[in-house]
Parts: structure tokens; sequence; C-alpha cells
């Protein structure tokens, strides 16, 4: 079959289980739901392997597929079409894979939920809107997805929809997105003015020939990043993504851990040329990842939910990337992309196996011992867990090392506060497992009882992804242990043909290497002796905390802050609106166009007199004012 | 063809418009001014006198028999309507004892 | 002569029709109407119009005053029944009529003089032949159509006139 067809099912495939379950979820079983939507993720990906087989065998590195016309005017042509390369390539590898894996693990999971087929056609949406997103071809069909996926995400936090506190979670990330898309759309705007056209080809060569300014381009770069502030939670939009963890728990692996969020990183990494041609903007994104991997990790140092831990590490870990990005180290930050999708991802599906077990509990105070209980998910937790913390031979060793590489020819002041981050970030990681897989168990007695390992479609992914995350380290591995670097070779035709690595002589970078592994096992080293030796429990909430820690436990009040600030102002603003303008001036004029019509008919009224003498002279009367008119005019 | 009569050569068009004019106003004065109902229908009746004297003299002066044809349907019609209008006139005596047009006002608000 | 016979049925006309809308009786008023109708025939014959002057006095004199009178006698009018308008009305009314009248005026001296040509005049359109020729011919359709709508006047009126049952019979 025609590569066109075959590449166009990819989204279609999602979406055709979307419409199935969304309008039948009621009337097909559970089982079938679930067939439906796991068989449309696991067939895009089968032809997405397909698709990527097809283009690395025959060397063709781009494929553009036009699908119709879609705005077409005098002098501008917009089309509905895909751009297949290679980013595209492993992003739907990633996206399909990691989102069949979700798929199958949600069948377990959600089972008792009644509300079951409607999240495989949500989740099913989601897939379509993320795929539409990674292989547009122009800036309008990526923000198609773009909104969908916020859409999506909307939809499945608030999926439990009785609960009004998870309903306003739902809301905060739509509407903290929307704030960024704004940015978003703004630079599509001046993108068009600047070029007279969104499509990825002429855009890129035509700033590649020169002309725009650079002020121009630092314009569209800047709007085009608040997009991906908001969509991948940078500073300052980032306080939704842990209240986006009132959703189920696939939904916060899929969509918050290693789809959705990544898609900031892939419209930078497309976008590469323009950014390239802005340095001013790269500074000021490494700048704002810096921030951001630095605040999401402290955060996450004192936090007792098991998902909010993992949330404030999807922050930090965004940061790192986008501080890659913003060294101009795009191969390495798409490479972290990949890692942290597959361990991030085990990780929060392992939460969920967790909290599935303990009956619903999340607070890591009252888990503890679990690891005897629950081998499996210990184990892989186990596994993603060093691996986060970059501690080698697992992929997240490779991947965030290499981007410390490129941030210390950057700026060592730079790479010194990302090591400190690192630092944080293993800390945190493994209270996290100590706290919850070792010690003694300080449940209720019901959740003993009722502790057990998960069903085999929950603990099957969690397998396929713990593989996945230990040996994800081949797919860019360093020349300094005699690999090929396969990623930066692949993703060269992207990035403007080169490798776009910055080269360090090897004694640098086995010195980087040794400092950020010896870091790293030093924070195991203090959060074993915290949390193993001294079997220390973090305080419940009622215990006075010092006023350090009690801002970082309170998230810097940030929350806070934007509510004073900005939401209360608004709210208060718009009641005032709504209760004096909308009611005395718009209803006012309203109300008085209807009762001027009633004032006038009952002026008129008297007219009808019922005197038929009258009526023949007003008749008279009105022959006369024509005849005068058209006698004089 | 013909010779032309001799009224047509001494009395100008405009003379005869402006008796058939004279003559409508007079009919609508009558109409406004009067209140027995038979007397308005006579009024009416010679309005479209009025007309028709109006018509047969533009026909004869400029040979148009249409004009002519035309009366005669005015004429039929106006016997039509003075039949219908007159059983109403008598049904409006039978039901109000009077043929004052004053006391037909109910269709009023 | 023409001229004189002109003005004199002009004068005859107009003075009949005030005395129409002015008198009292309405039995005054229909005899003076029968005389209007008569000073307008006379002005047809003046425009050699014969047919439509004769069938002017057989319908309208003949046939619609007629009926006129039979109505006024069967109703028993009598001169006093009639009360008169306000003088407000009367004058508005009066005033209205005077404007229209006023306006035509206006209008006709704005045309300009019409002068028939010589070559094709005829001055035998209005008798009997050519116009039955015209009607017949080209006007047939609306000639049958007039006698539909005798037929409706005809259903109208009788149906109007019924007495219903238990009605009084005054």
């Amino acid at each position: 079959m025609s590569v066109k067809i075959l590449a166009s099912l990819i989204p279609l495939l999602p979406f055709l289980g979307f419409i199935i379950n969304g309008l039948g979820f009621r009337t097909i079983g559970k089982s079938l739901a679930a067939t439906i939507g796991v068989s449309a993720s696991v067939l895009s990906f089968g032809l997405s392997v397909w698709l990527f087989a097809a283009m690395t065998g025959s060397g063709v590195t781009t494929q553009e597929i036009h699908l119709f016309n879609w705005i077409t005017t005098e002098n501008t042509n917009i089309s509905f079409s895909f751009l297949i390369d290679h980013l595209t390539l492993l992003f739907l590898l990633v996206v399909t894979g990691v989102g069949s894996l979700i798929h199958l693990y949600s069948a377990g999971y959600m089972h008792d939920d009644e509300g079951f087929g409607k999240f495989f056609s949500f989740l099913n949406l989601f897939l379509a809107a993320m795929l539409l997103l990674v292989m547009g071809n122009n800036f309008l069909v990526m923000f198609i997805g773009w909104e969908g996926v916020g859409l999506c995400s909307y939809l499945l936090i608030g999926f439990w929809n009785k609960n009004t506190a998870y309903n306003n979670a739902a809301r905060k990330a739509f509407v903290m997105n929307r704030i960024g898309d704004l940015g978003f759309l703004l630079g599509i705007f001046l993108i068009y003015i600047t070029f007279h056209s969104i499509d990825y080809n002429t855009v890129f060569s035509q700033a590649l020939a020169g002309s725009p300014g650079e002020g121009v381009m630092v314009a569209i770069t800047l709007l085009l990043f608040v997009g991906a502030i908001g969509k991948s939670a940078q500073v300052p939009l980032y306080t939704w993504l842990p209240d986006a963890m009132a959703g189920p728990t696939p939904v916060s692996a899929l969509i918050h851990a290693a789809t959705m969020v990544t898609a900031g990183i892939y419209m930078v990494i497309r976008a590469n040329v323009l950014f390239s041609l802005a340095p001013f903007t790269l500074e000021f994104i490494g700048i704002v990842g810096l921030v951001t991997a630095l605040l999401g990790a402290s955060i996450g140092l004192l936090q007792n939910d098991i998902k909010k831990v993992l949330a404030y590490s999807t922050v930090s870990q965004l940061g790192y990337m986008f501080l890659a990005l913003g060294v101009g180290a795009f191969t390495s930050s798409y490479f972290h992309v990949m890692t942290h999708a597959f361990f991030k991802a085990l990780l929060f599906l392992g939460a969920g196996s967790v909290i599935h077990g303990m009956s619903g509990e999340q607070d890591i105070r009252f888990m503890g011992g679990l690891k005897s209980k629950m081998p499996i998910t210990f184990i892989t937790f186990l596994i993603a867990t060093i691996a986060i913390a970059g501690i080698p031979p697992f992929s997240g060793f490779f991947s965030k090392d290499e981007i410390l590489a490129q941030v210390f020819v950057h700026s060592p002041v730079m790479w010194g506060l990302a090591v400190v981050g690192s630092l944080m970030t293993s800390f945190y990681m493994f209270r996290l497992l100590f706290l919850t897989f070792f010690g003694t168990f300080r449940g209720t007695h019901q959740q003993a009882h009722h502790l057990h390992e998960s069903p085999l479609s929950m603990t099957l992914p969690l397998l396929v992804l713990a593989v996945l995350s230990a040996a994800g380290g081949l797919i860019n591995f360093p020349q300094l242990f005699g690999g090929g670097q396969w990623l930066a070779h692949f993703l060269a035709p992207v990035l403007g043909g080169e490798a776009h690595v910055a080269h360090l002589d090897h004694s640098t970078e086995w010195m980087l290497m040794g400092i950020s592994t010896v870091g790293a096992l030093a924070s195991m080293g203090v959060a074993y002796s915290l949390y193993i030796s001294k079997k220390q429990v973090p305080a419940s909430d009622a215990v006075e905390k010092g006023m350090l820690s009690r801002l970082v436990y309170n998230k810097y009040y940030v929350d806070e802050i934007y509510d004073t600030l900005i939401v209360k102002p608004l709210s208060s603003l718009g009641s005032l609106i709504s209760e004096f303008i909308d009611t005395y001036l718009v209803d006012g004029i309203v109300q008085l166009a209807g009762g001027l019509t009633i004032w006038v008919g009952r002026q008129m009224r008297y007219l009808q007199a019922g005197n038929t003498g009258f009526y023949v002279f007003s008749m008279v009367l009105g022959i006369l004012i024509i005849l005068t008119f058209n006698l004089l005019f | 063809m013909t010779e032309i009569p001799e009224i047509i050569r001494l009395v100008p068009l405009q003379h005869f418009m402006l008796l058939s004019a004279i003559l409508f106003c007079i009919g609508v004065v009558g109409v406004l001014t009067r209140r027995n109902a038979l007397i308005i229908f006579m009024s009416i009746e010679l309005m479209l006198n009025a007309v028709n004297l109006m018509l047969i003299s533009v026909s004869s002066y400029h040979s148009d028999s249409a004009a002519q044809v035309f009366v005669f349907f005015i004429m039929a019609v106006a016997a039509a309507e003075v039949a219908v209008g007159l059983a109403i006139i008598v049904m409006v005596y039978r039901n109000t004892r009077n043929i004052d047009v004053d006391f037909l006002n109910n269709l009023k608000w | 002569m023409a001229e004189k016979l002109f003005y004199f049925l002009s004068f005859l006309s107009i003075l009949s029709a005030l005395m129409v809308v002015f008198s009292r009786n309405p039995i005054h008023s229909v005899l003076y109407l029968i005389l209007t109708f008569f000073s307008l025939s006379g002005h047809y014959v003046l425009l050699n119009a014969q047919f439509l002057a004769v069938v002017n006095i057989i319908v309208y004199a003949g046939a619609i005053m007629v009926l006129f009178l039979f109505v006024i006698m069967f109703l028993n009018m009598k001169t006093e029944s009639e009360k008169p308008l306000s003088w407000l009305m009367k004058l508005s009314g009066t005033l209205a009529g005077g404007l229209l009248l006023v306006i035509f005026v206006g209008v006709i001296k704005q045309a300009d003089r019409f002068v028939p040509s010589e070559v094709d005049f005829n001055s035998q359109v209005g008798l009997v032949e050519n116009l039955g020729a015209v009607l017949y011919r080209d006007f047939l359709v609306p000639f049958e159509l007039a006698s539909v709508l005798f037929l409706a006047a005809m259903v109208g009126a009788v149906m109007l006139g019924r007495r219903e049952v238990g009605e009084r019979n005054f």
C-alpha cells in the first residue's frame, strides 16, 4: 500500500477508536471498548514501525504527504499535509509505543471504573491529536494537534468529574495551557507576516537565506517559546502540572510524563532553524530551563504524595530538556526526552500499581515495606529510579550526562547549578523509593490485607518499560565508550546537516561523568542513611516545620501568589462586569428597545378609533402627501 | 382620416381634466363630510363618473378606443358594487336601525 | 358653439354635484345625481362617444339611481335623521378635498397642450361598431370575467339580503 495511505492511517486509527468508543461506550461492553482502544494504539505503533523501517531502508530522509488544500485565498495556500522525517519518525515511535503500553496498562488499572469506555475514547483522541502534532507539515496542523492535546488533557484530568477539586485542576491546566497557546498563536501570526507562509520548508529555507532581521527572529522565537512554557510546564506556567495529578495515573503517565509535555520540545527541535538564528532566545530558554529544573527539584525534596513527587520530578526533568535546547544541544535534549519517556512512564505506572495495591492510598508516609508484597513493581521502580538518578549503566545516565557536558561547554556556572539539581533529583527519587518499598509497613490493617501484586495487564508494560529504561542508553551511545552515536546521526538531517554536538576532549568528559556519578551515588547514600538506617519518616502535616522547609513544602507559595495577583483581580473584574455593566447597561439597552416598542404601540393604537370617516380622511391625507412629493421632487 | 370634431379643436384637453378633477374632489368632500351611508355611496359614484369623464375625453382626443372599453368595465363594476353595497347597507340598518356610519365603530382598540 | 355648450354642461354638472353633497334631503341628492349623470352624458355626446353616452344613462341614471331610490324609500329616511358633524370635521374634510384639487390643478398645469395629428385621427372611435370590434376582439377575456363578476355580485346580494329564521321583521 502506498506510503500516503499508511501514514494517514497512523493518526486516523486512534481517531476512529475515539469515535467508536466515544459514541458507543455505554452500549458496547468493557472488554470490547478496551479492545478497540488498545488495538487502535497498537496498530498505530505497528504502522509507525513499518514506516520507520521503510524510510530508513529506502534512504529517503523526508517524505511529504499532501492530504488536501485547506485554506486557499489569493495569496496564501495552507494545506493539510504531513511531513515525515527522522524527527517525526522518532516521535511517532515513542508516542505510539509508550502510548500502547499505557493503553494496555489502563485496561487493567481502570477496570472497575464505570467510565471505562469513555476513558479509552479520550485516550485515543489524545493519541490522535499528539500524532497530528508531530506529523504536521506546517505550523497550523501542529497547532491543531497542540490544542487537541490540551483539550484531552482537560478531559482526562477531570475524568472523575464528580469531584470539584479535580474539575478545578483540569480547568487550571486548560487555562494555563491557553495562556501559552496565545503566545504560540501570536508567534504563528508573526511567522506568517514575516515569511508569508507557515509551511515548514518555506519558512526554514527563507530563514536560512537570511531575509528577516534578528529582532523579528527573536520576537518569533520568544512567542513560540511562550507556547512551550505553557505546554511543557516551565516557570512560570508550571503550577498546573502538579495539580494535574488529580487525573487517573495512566493519564499522568501518558500525558504528563511521556508525550504532551514534550510537545514544546518537539516544536523547538522542529523549528531549530529559527531558534538557531535567535541566540538571545536560546539563552533565555536555557535560563528558564535551569530555573525550572532547580525549582522543581527543590519542591520535590519534601513532598509526601507519591504522584506529586513524580510530578515535580517531571517539571524538573523538563527543565533539563529545555536547558539542553538552550545551549544548542538539540540531539541531547531529544535523547533525554526519549529516556525520560521510558523511565518516567515506568515510574508513574509503578506508582499507579502501588496505589492500586494500597487501595487508593497515595501518601508515602503510610507506605513502606512493599518490596516483598509487590516484587515486580519494586524491581521496575528500582530500575527507573536508578535511571532517573543518572547512575550508569542505565539510560538516564547517558542522556543526562550528555546534557551536562553540553552545558559545561556553554557555561560552567550553569553546569554547576545543573549538577546541584541532579543531586537533588537523585536524593528525592531514592527517598521516594526507600520510603515506599523499604522498612516496615505503616498503613492500616485493611490496606495490608488487601496488598497484592498487580495483574499481568499492568505488570507487562512495567517490564517492557524497565527493559527500555535500562537499555535506552544504546540509542546514543557516546563515542567515549566506542559507540556510534546513532541518534545524533539520525537526527542530523533535521538539524541542518551536522551532528551539532559540541566536542569535548576526552579527559574533561571523563571528569564530568565522574563528578555526576559520584554525586548521584552520594545523594543515594544520604537518602539511605536518613530513611533506612535512621528509619526517619517525614513528619505529618500537623507538626510545625522550620521556615525554610515550610516555604519549600508549600511550593514556595507560588499558587497563592498567582491567586492573589492574577486570579482574584480577574474574577472580581468579571463579577463587577456581570453585576453592573451586564445587568444595567447591556440588559438596559435591550429592555429599552422592547419598552420603546410597547410604548409606541400604546400610543399608536388610539389611531384605530373604529371611525370609518377618520380612516378615509387619513387615506386622503396620505394620498395628498404622496402626490405632493411626486409633484415637487 | 376624418375631420376633427369642433370640440376637440376648440377646447384643450386640460379643460376636461380640470372638470374631472373638480368633480372628483367634490366627491371626496362628500365622502369626508357626510355621515349618511347612502350619501357617501352616492359621492363615491360621483368620483367614479369623474374618472369616466377623464377617460372618455382622453380617448376621444387620442383616438384610442381602449380607454372607452375601460370605461365600459368601470360601469360594469360600479353596477355590481352598488348591488352588493346597498345589500350591506340594508343589513346594517336591520341590525342597528340607522345608517349613520359613526355607529359602526366596534373594530377599535 | 361647441365651446359654449361645453362650458354650459360643465357648469351644470358642477352645480348639480355640489347640490348632491350639500343637500339635506336624500331624495334631493338622488335627483341631483341623476341630473349630474345627464350632463355628463351630454359631455360624452359632445366628444362623439355615443355608445357610452347612452349606456351611461341607461345603467347609471336608469338602474343604479333607481336602486338607490328603492333603498331610500325602503329605509324611510327623513331629513332630520342625520346629525351633522362637528364643524372641525367638516372643515378638515373640505380642506382635504380642496388641497387635493390644488394638487390636481398643479399636475394638470404641467401638461403640454396636446394637438392631435390630422392624418391618423379617427373621430369614429366612440361609435358602436368600432367599440364592439375592439371589445370583442382585444378584450374578450375581461368581458367574460365581467360576467363572472356579476354572478358573484348577484349571489352576494341575495345571500346578504336573506332573512334568518327568527329574525325580527321590521
